[in-house]
């Protein structure tokens, strides 16, 4: 029976995984901030065959909480199978760009809180010598776009920490996961104009993240086209990269 | 304010633009509803509707309302929010042994959907309606007023929002029956009617069978009128209750709506008829391919092109039976506009739900692309339809007249004195309920 802690676990991606980790009998430990939606999602993994699943309310901004809210994880858990980073907010690009506070903030939630996060996970992790950090970053950390690239900067740091994650952790036998999901049709995305054809559903991601975890991969594009067109965005000569508007 | 959306039904006609609000738990609901409460909304879940339904200038998404929240496994009773899909249920509950007790022809709806359009599937004419197997709804009637309605509770209620399009409030959630099986498997039997009497017959002898269904060849014309293949099925017993992996495909963008025409329908059909050489054919498929055929091709809805189209689905009493259903098949079959969707049901007979479609009698379904000729078309089947005392489908409808409308499900007046009572008289209001005059 496999102990998930998912921080961020009323996201649609987080939520689609936890499904699917809970169909396998898993014990899940869920964070989050909206407390009506946490206690729905827990009833729903017990049906769909969690052995149990606890939930506590954090704001990841509140970063003052982390630790007694992990001990008492530890302490329900034992050792942590997976930890599942998955918070954050898709702030509006343009309002950030007049609003310097806002741009923080976006900033703090999506990058400094899994900073944060993150560097007590793996000290957890390093101790128990096992186990998977999964940490969804996003393709809009390969290259800033002028769409979003407030929310790309955020992501883009998680990606070079988690690199560097990858990399100490791998002696003590724990696997970093880093999650780089294209276009996906969540709450976060709600009304925003997206190609029809590039986006993709929350489960299929869960699906792809599910097995990334099992297969021990390095990063992660979901669906796997999004490797080939960042790859293109990331070539894109800048004096052209600047004229097309992505 | 949020940007409007552009959506549409199922049938992509109209498209309208609405400002959309998609709720993830209960009090989004209340506040939404509370900000919507002077536009007149309505719920809207997977938009599989085919017509006007679904559609109002404020949306309450429901999608995100997707959890389960109650199961007994020693009843097969479940409890969930209403925006789950019945696809989401099948695939908790059939591994566990349990199947949907009634369930259409796509899998993609949402349970609040099922609830309001008070859904029929094949097992019709001996097992109902969805909402025959619904124990309570939870029903947001007003920000600050959520009624657990039942056949003992608010029970007038409960019969107004079961098939009520959505227009008594938004379903917050909805406990409802599963049934048992023991296999995710499908004992069936393929019967070729050479026209629409033998087919009429043929349901009649099969009337034991748990599911049956027909597809009709309604471009076949003299003695072939109204050829047909029954598909008749049972559960099967012992079997495996796990599931092949599925791959469906994708109509990727809109079709030119030139692509279906009287010639490649004509050609499909004859194809299609004949695919099974001998009279009576016997096999064992996968609950997906028996009940969800059209489910394995993602937004099949693209086939007709950018006009989009609509189903026409009517039913008539048994009494009218085969004269009548021989007079409108001879009308669409002359038009020559009928498509290879058509499917022929034979009824059991109707609930106490108000507005719900089913009555003891046989119902035909086909689809019609928008093309010059067709409302014309539509508006003569109405009319011999009305004469032969049958109705149309609501789900499905996108143009019939409030005059119809209202001649056809008597209990109308009922529905609106009970929306009256509890205030939810033009606040729950769609394209549809103003088109049929409910709602101004």
């Amino acid at each position: 029976m496999k102990k998930i802690l998912i921080i961020g676990a009323t996201s649609a991606i987080a939520e689609a995984t936890a499904q699917r980790f809970a169909k396998e009998g898993a014990s899940l430990y869920l964070l989050a901030r909206n407390e009506e939606r946490l206690a729905s999602l827990a009833a729903d993994l017990k049906i769909r065959g969690a052995s149990s699943a606890a939930y506590a309310l954090l704001d990841v901004n509140d970063r003052v909480r982390y630790e007694e809210v992990l001990k008492e994880v530890v302490k329900t858990l034992g050792t942590i199978d997976v930890a599942l980073v998955a918070h954050g907010t898709l702030g509006d690009q343009k309002a950030c760009e007049d609003d310097v506070d806002r741009a923080l903030l976006e900033f703090e939630t999506n990058a400094v809180s899994t900073i944060a996060l993150l560097t007590r996970l793996s000290n957890l992790f390093e101790k128990q010598h096992g186990g998977t950090i999964a940490v969804i970053s996003s393709v809009a950390g390969d290259r800033g776009r002028p769409s979003n690239y407030v929310y790309g900067t955020a992501k883009a740091a998680i990606t070079t920490f988690c690199e560097g994650l990858q990399a100490r952790m791998f002696r003590s036998g724990v696997h970093v996961l880093i999650i780089k999901p294209g276009m996906v049709a969540t709450p976060m995305t709600e009304g925003l104009s997206m190609p029809g054809l590039l986006v993709a559903e929350p489960d299929r991601i869960a699906a792809d993240i599910v097995r990334a975890i099992e297969k021990k991969t390095d990063t992660l594009y979901t669906p796997w086209f999004w490797k080939y067109i960042m790859a293109g965005i990331i070539h894109l000569p800048s004096a052209l990269f600047k004229k097309v508007n992505l | 304010m949020k940007p409007l959306q552009r959506i549409h039904g199922w049938g992509r006609y109209p498209i309208i633009e609405a400002e959309v609000n998609a709720p993830l738990v209960v009090s989004g609901v209340k506040s939404a509803v509370a900000n919507f409460l002077t536009g007149g909304m309505i719920a809207r879940g997977l938009g599989r509707s085919y017509g006007d339904s679904s559609l109002a200038k404020c949306v309450i998404d429901t999608r995100y309302l997707n959890h389960l929240l109650d199961f007994d496994k020693n009843t097969g009773i479940v409890t969930c929010n209403a925006g789950i899909s019945l696809a989401e249920i099948l695939e908790v509950f059939v591994p566990l042994g349990w199947f949907l007790p009634v369930t259409p022809g796509t899998k993609h709806i949402t349970v609040g959907g099922a609830v309001s359009s008070d859904v029929h599937g094949k097992n019709h004419h001996v097992s109902g309606c969805f909402c025959d197997f619904v124990e309570h709804i939870e029903l947001l009637v007003s920000p600050d007023n959520v009624l657990l309605c039942s056949r003992t509770s608010h029970s007038e209620l409960f019969h107004a929002t079961c098939g009520g399009m959505g227009l008594t409030g938004i379903i917050l959630s909805v406990s409802f029956r599963l049934k048992p099986v023991s296999s995710a498997y499908i004992d069936q039997k393929t019967i070729k009617a050479v026209n629409l009497t033998e087919a009429l017959e043929l349901f009649e002898q099969n009337y034991a069978s748990t599911y049956s269904v027909a597809w009709i060849d309604c471009l076949a014309t003299g003695s072939s009128l109204g050829r047909s293949l029954l598909m008749i099925g049972e559960h099967a017993t012992g079997h495996t209750l796990s599931s092949p992996a599925k791959h469906p495909i994708t109509v990727p963008v809109e079709m030119p709506s030139s692509l279906l025409n009287r010639y490649s329908i004509q050609l499909f059909n004859t194809l299609y008829y004949n695919r099974i050489t001998k009279k009576e054919v016997a096999n064992r498929v996968h609950y997906e391919p028996f009940f969800y055929p059209l489910d394995g091709i993602q937004q099949w809805n693209r086939l007709y092109g950018k006009n989009g189209f609509t189903q026409y689905q009517f039913v008539i009493p048994k009494e009218a039976g085969q004269e009548g259903m021989t007079k409108i098949v001879k009308e669409i079959a002359a038009s020559g506009k009928g498509s290879f969707l058509a499917v022929l049901k034979v009824f059991g007979k109707q609930n106490d739900n108000l507005l719900s479609f089913p009555l003891a009698g046989y119902t035909l379904a086909l689809d019609f692309k928008f093309e010059e000729g067709v409302f014309p078309l539509l508006d003569r089947l109405d009319a011999m339809v009305l004469d032969y005392g049958g109705r149309i489908y609501l789900t499905k409808d996108v143009r019939m007249s409030e005059r119809t409308f209202k001649q056809s499900y008597p209990r109308w007046e009922q529905f609106q004195a009970v929306r009256e009572q509890n205030g939810t008289k033009g606040i729950f209001a769609s394209y549809q309920s103003r088109r049929l005059g409910l709602d101004r």
